[in-house]
C-alpha cells in the first residue's frame, strides 16, 4: 500500500513550481491511506483500533490573543493529540473560535487582531520567525461555520481550488479531486455533475465540498469551526461520520456549540470560558465527571 | 496498513516555510496597488501645483483679489477682472438649485414613499436616464428648442414681475435663466438619486410610529422623513451645486458668452467654465490670457472641491445616522 | 406628534394636496426627458443616412458637408484608450482600498480624495491636460487623440474606483478566508477569487464610466481638438462626436445643425447601448 506516485508528487512540485514564482511548498510526505469509498463501514472500528500516527500533533503554550485592545484569549495552553478529534466547547464569546483561528494564524487576518505565544506543529513553532503564514495554512486546513464554496467555480474547480490557486503542478488533478471527494463522502453524489457550480449543492453537500477542498491540499491538521451549525440534522450526521473517518489521516480540532456533537465525535473535549481554558480531558470524563464545577454547570445546561 | 510517519520536514526546509521567490510576490503585489493608490494623491497635488503655476502670470498681472472681484473682463486690453464670470456662475447655479432641488426632492419622495411598488423601478430608471444625456446634447436642445420656445413666456414674466429684483427689461435669446434651467435639468438626476438614498435610510419604525399615531402619509413625510433626512438632502443639493458650477458645454451654448455683467436674469452672460471653453483658442499664444483662463479653472477646481467635501460629509453623516440597514456608499445603482 | 387629533377635513385635504404636489413634481422631472427624446428622434432620425455614417466631414459650410464617420470612430478610439488607462488603474486602487488599506489612515485619505475627485468638473481635467501636455507640445503634435484619452481617463478614474470599491466590498469575507485557509497567498486570493467573484459588478461600474466619458465634450475640446478626416493614429488630432456636435451647433448653416441633431441621436444611442450592456452585466452578478 505504499505508493510511489505520492512520493514524486510531494517532491516534484517544489522544484517545478519554485521556478514560476509560485509557492513551492507542497504537502509533506505522509504515507497516504487508500481512498475510501463513501459507504465505508470502517468508521466505528477505526476509532477503536490502536491509533497509527499519520499526522503531527499540536501543542499550544501560553497563547494570548487580542482584538484591538480587547484581550480575548488569556494564557491558554493545550495539547491536540495526533489523529484524535479534539472538541472545543463553551458559551458564545468564550474564545474557542479564536483559539482555533490562532492555530492556523487566520486570527491575524482580522484588522487589529494579534496573538502571542507558542503553537508547535510537531517540532515547529508556527509563530516562529522565518515561518510563513501561507505555508502554515497549507499544513493546517480549516472548515468554516457557513459552507463557503467559491461561487464562480464548478464543483471540480472548487475541490481543485487549493491546488490551482497555489499553482501546484505535477500532480494528477482529476485523481486528486476524486480522492478528495471520496474522502469527503461526496463523490457518489456529485460524480456526474462535476462541472456544475458548487453553490448549486445543498447546504450539507456544500459543507462536504468545503471539506473535500480542504483535504485536497493534503494538510496534516484540519480545524473545523462549528461546521454543522448551519446544517440540518441529517446533514450534520453525515459530517460527524465523516469526521470520525477523517481522523485516520488527520489531527482534527472542532469547535462546536452542540454538546451532543462533542460527545459523539470527540476523543477529548476542552471547555473554554471567558477566554480561558477551564478543563481538557477525555470526552466521557468531561461530560460525566468534570473536575471543575463551571464545566459541570455548563455541560448540564445551567448556563450558556 | 499505513506506517507511522509524522515527519513534517522535507529536505532542508520546514513545511512552514516557502521559497524566497514565492514569498516576494505578496509584498510586490501589495506595493504595486499601494503605488497606484498613492498616485492618485500625487496626481491631485500635481494638479494644484501645476494649475497655480500656470495661472501665475495672470494672477500676478491682475492680483488675486482683483481677478475675482473686478467687473471688467477685457482680454484685448489685457484686463482680467473675472467678476462677470464669477457672478454668472453663481447666478446660474442659484437658479438651477431653485428650480432643480424642489423638483428632485419631490420626485425622490414620491418614488420612495408614495408611488405604487410596481412603478418605482421604472420611475427610477427614467429619472436616471436624464443623466445619460450628454451635456452637448442639452446644449443643442436648449439652443434650438428651449430658447425660441420659452422667449414669449420669459418676456411675459419679465413684464409682469418687473418689481422683483433681477427681473424686467428685454429678454435676450440666450440668457442666465435658460442656462440655469438647463443646469436644473442636468443636476436633477444626481440630486434625486442621493435624496432617494438618504430617504431610504430613514428607519421604518420611525415612519411606522408616526403612522400608528394616526398621521396621514404627508404628515409622516413631514414629521418623520424630512427632519430625519434634512442634512442628507442638503448634501445632495450641494453635490448638485458642484455639478452646476462646473458644467461647461451646455451653458456655453445657451448663455450668450457676453463678458459684460447682465443686469437681470434674462440678459446674456458668461460663466467661469464657459469662458474657458470659448476663449482658449485665442488665448493659446498669450501667456497672460491663458493664465487667466487657467486661473478661472483653478477657481472652479477649488470651489468644487470645497463644495463636494462639505456635501459628502453631510450625506455620509445622514446615512450613518441611526440605521445601518442600508449603507450603500455613494452607489446609485 | 402631539397635535394629532382627529383626522379633520383640513388635514385630509392637506394630505391630498401634498400627494398631488409630489406627483406633479415627479411629472415635471420627466418632462425634459420626454422633450429631449422627442426632439432627438424627430430631428435626428431625419438626418440619419448611409452617408452620415460613411463619410468624413468636409469642413464646407455650403455644398457637400459630409458625414460624421471620423467623429464616431474618433470617439470610439479615444474612449477605448481612456478605458484601457482608467479601468485597470481604478480597479487597482479599489483593490488596494478594499483588500489592503481597509480603514487605515492612508486608505481613508485616498478614498476621500477619490470621492472629492468625482465632483471636479470635466473641464478642469481638460484644462489640466491642456496645460501639461498640449501647451508644452509633449510628444510631438500639440493636440492629439491620446491627450484627449488622458483627459477622459482622469475623468473616469474616480467613477471607476468608487464603483469598483462598492462592488468589492460586497464580496463576502468568507470567500477570502476560505482561500486564505487553503494556504493561498493574498495576491492570488485577490486576483483569482475576489476579482472573478466581483467581475460582473466591476464591469457594470466601469461601463457606466465609459458611457459618461463618451458624452464628454469639454475635456476633448482643447486636448484632441477637431479634424475632418478619419485617423487611427492617436498621436494626431482626432475628431469626436461631442466636439463635432459642439462645432456644428455654433455654425450658421442649417444643414450642419441638421447634422448636429443626427450626431446627437447617434451619440445618445451609443451611450444608451453602453448603459444597457452595463445593466445586463450586473444581472450576471452573484452578489446581492
Amino acid at each position: 500500500m505504499t505508493d510511489p506516485d505520492t512520493k514524486t508528487m510531494t517532491d516534484d512540485p517544489r522544484s517545478t513550481s519554485s521556478s514560476d514564482g509560485g509557492d513551492a511548498s507542497a504537502p509533506a510526505p505522509r504515507v497516504p491511506l487508500p481512498p475510501r469509498s463513501a459507504t465505508s463501514g470502517a468508521v466505528s472500528t477505526a476509532t477503536d483500533r490502536e491509533v497509527l500516527t499519520t499526522a503531527p500533533g499540536i501543542s499550544v503554550t501560553g497563547l494570548d490573543a487580542f482584538y484591538g485592545s480587547g484581550h480575548a484569549i488569556k494564557d491558554v495552553s493545550i495539547e491536540y493529540v495526533p489523529n484524535k478529534v479534539t472538541a472545543m466547547i463553551g458559551p458564545s464569546g468564550s474564545g474557542k473560535s479564536t483559539v482555533l483561528r490562532c492555530i492556523n494564524r487566520m486570527h491575524e487576518e482580522i484588522p487589529g487582531a494579534r496573538a502571542t505565544g507558542k503553537v508547535m506543529l510537531d517540532t515547529d513553532d508556527i509563530y516562529g520567525s522565518g515561518v510563513d503564514v501561507v505555508a502554515v495554512r497549507r499544513a493546517i486546513g480549516m472548515v468554516f461555520q457557513k459552507p463557503n464554496p467559491f461561487p464562480t467555480m464548478s464543483i471540480f474547480d472548487n475541490v481543485a481550488a487549493g491546488l490551482k490557486l497555489n499553482g501546484i503542478k505535477g500532480i494528477n488533478l482529476k485523481e486528486r479531486v476524486e480522492q478528495s471527494l471520496q474522502g469527503a463522502s461526496l463523490w457518489d453524489e456529485v460524480k456526474d455533475r462535476l462541472n456544475e457550480p458548487g453553490i448549486g449543492l445543498s447546504g450539507g453537500q456544500q459543507q462536504r465540498l468545503c471539506i473535500a477542498r480542504t483535504i485536497a491540499v493534503e494538510p496534516q491538521v484540519i480545524l473545523m469551526d462549528e461546521p454543522c451549525s448551519a446544517l440540518d440534522p441529517i446533514a450534520t450526521l453525515k459530517i460527524e461520520e465523516l469526521i470520525s473517518d477523517l481522523k485516520q489521516r488527520f489531527t482534527i480540532v472542532i469547535v462546536t456549540h452542540n454538546m451532543q456533537q462533542a460527545a459523539r465525535v470527540a476523543d477529548t473535549t476542552a471547555f473554554f470560558l471567558a477566554g480561558e481554558l477551564i478543563e481538557h480531558a477525555p470526552t466521557a470524563e468531561v461530560f460525566t465527571n468534570p473536575s471543575d464545577s463551571r464545566t459541570e454547570e455548563y455541560v448540564t445546561g445551567k448556563f450558556g | 496498513m499505513a506506517t507511522t510517519s509524522p515527519d513534517v520536514r522535507r529536505g532542508g526546509r520546514s513545511i512552514l516555510e516557502r521559497s524566497p521567490a514565492a514569498r516576494r510576490a505578496d509584498p510586490l503585489f501589495r506595493g504595486i496597488l499601494t503605488g497606484l493608490a498613492g498616485l492618485i494623491l500625487v496626481l491631485i497635488a500635481f494638479f494644484f501645483v501645476f494649475l497655480i503655476n500656470k495661472a501665475e502670470p495672470a494672477l500676478s498681472h491682475q492680483g488675486v483679489f482683483s481677478f475675482l472681484f473686478t467687473n471688467d473682463w477685457n482680454p484685448s486690453k489685457a484686463i482680467y477682472g473675472a467678476w462677470p464670470l464669477v457672478a454668472g456662475t453663481l447666478l446660474t447655479a442659484f437658479i438651477a438649485l431653485l428650480i432643480g432641488v424642489p423638483v428632485a426632492v419631490a420626485a425622490a419622495l414620491f418614488i420612495t414613499e408614495l408611488a405604487p411598488r410596481r412603478v418605482r423601478g421604472p420611475l427610477v430608471i427614467l429619472v436616471e436616464l436624464l443623466a445619460a444625456v450628454p451635456s452637448v446634447v442639452y446644449g443643442l436642445w436648449g439652443f434650438f428648442v428651449l430658447i425660441p420656445k420659452l422667449k414669449p413666456a420669459e418676456q411675459w414674466f419679465a413684464d409682469t414681475f418687473s418689481f422683483l429684483p433681477l427681473v424686467g427689461g428685454n429678454v435676450a435669446g440666450p440668457n442666465y435663466f435658460i442656462a440655469g434651467l438647463i443646469l436644473a435639468i442636468m443636476i436633477l438626476p444626481i440630486v434625486s438619486a442621493i435624496s432617494r438614498e438618504v430617504i431610504s435610510t430613514v428607519p421604518a419604525d420611525l415612519k411606522e410610529a408616526s403612522l400608528a399615531l394616526g398621521a396621514t402619509r404627508w404628515e409622516m413625510i413631514r414629521m418623520a422623513v424630512l427632519p430625519y433626512s434634512r442634512s442628507g438632502i442638503t448634501g445632495a443639493a450641494m453635490l448638485g451645486l458642484g455639478r452646476a458650477i462646473g458644467e461647461t458645454i451646455a451653458v456655453t451654448l445657451v448663455i450668450g458668452n457676453s463678458p459684460v455683467l447682465g443686469k437681470q436674469i434674462f440678459d446674456q452672460g458668461y460663466t467661469l467654465a464657459a469662458v474657458i471653453a470659448s476663449e482658449f483658442g485665442e488665448a493659446a499664444n498669450d501667456r497672460v490670457h491663458a493664465g487667466a483662463l487657467i486661473a478661472a479653472g483653478l477657481v472652479l477646481f477649488i470651489l468644487t472641491l470645497l463644495i463636494n467635501a462639505m456635501a459628502r460629509a453631510l450625506v455620509r453623516r445622514a446615512e450613518n445616522k441611526g440605521t445601518n440597514v442600508k449603507a450603500v456608499p455613494g452607489g446609485l445603482g | 406628534m402631539t397635535a394629532l387629533g382627529q383626522l379633520t377635513p383640513r388635514r385630509r385635504i392637506t394630505d391630498r394636496v401634498m400627494r398631488i404636489v409630489l406627483a406633479i413634481g415627479t411629472a415635471i422631472a420627466l418632462i425634459p426627458l420626454i422633450a429631449v427624446i422627442y426632439y432627438l428622434l424627430s430631428k435626428g432620425l431625419g438626418a440619419w443616412s448611409i452617408d452620415l455614417f460613411t463619410k468624413d466631414p468636409t469642413g464646407n459650410f455650403l455644398g457637400d458637408q459630409g458625414g460624421i464617420k471620423s467623429a464616431l470612430l474618433g470617439t470610439i478610439e479615444m474612449v477605448a484608450l481612456a478605458s484601457a488607462i482608467a479601468i485597470p488603474f481604478g480597479w487597482g486602487v479599489a483593490l488596494y482600498l478594499v483588500e489592503y488599506g481597509r480603514k487605515g489612515r492612508f486608505a481613508s485619505t485616498v478614498r476621500y480624495f477619490v470621492d472629492v475627485m468625482t465632483g471636479v468638473p470635466s473641464i478642469v481635467f481638460g484644462l489640466f491636460v491642456y496645460a501639461t501636455l498640449v501647451l508644452s507640445g509633449w510628444g510631438g503634435s500639440s493636440f492629439s487623440g491620446w491627450k484627449g484619452s488622458v483627459a477622459l481617463a482622469l475623468l473616469m478614474l474616480p467613477v471607476v474606483t468608487r464603483s469598483a470599491e462598492v462592488v468589492l466590498l460586497l464580496v463576502p469575507d468568507a470567500l477570502r478566508e476560505a482561500a486564505l485557509a487553503l494556504g493561498t497567498p493574498r495576491w492570488r486570493v485577490t486576483l483569482r477569487v475576489v476579482l472573478p467573484t466581483a467581475l460582473p459588478g466591476l464591469v457594470t461600474g466601469s461601463l457606466l464610466a465609459v458611457a459618461r466619458a463618451a458624452g464628454e465634450t469639454a475635456p476633448l475640446l482643447f486636448t484632441a481638438a477637431a479634424v475632418n478626416g478619419t485617423t487611427f493614429n492617436l498621436g494626431e488630432r482626432m475628431n469626436s462626436l461631442p466636439v463635432q456636435i459642439y462645432n456644428d451647433v455654433q455654425s450658421p448653416s442649417d444643414a450642419l445643425v441638421q447634422r448636429a441633431w443626427g450626431s446627437a441621436l447617434a451619440l445618445v444611442t451609443l451611450i444608451l447601448l453602453t448603459t444597457l450592456v452595463a445593466r445586463l452585466a450586473s444581472r450576471r452578478s452573484r452578489l446581492s
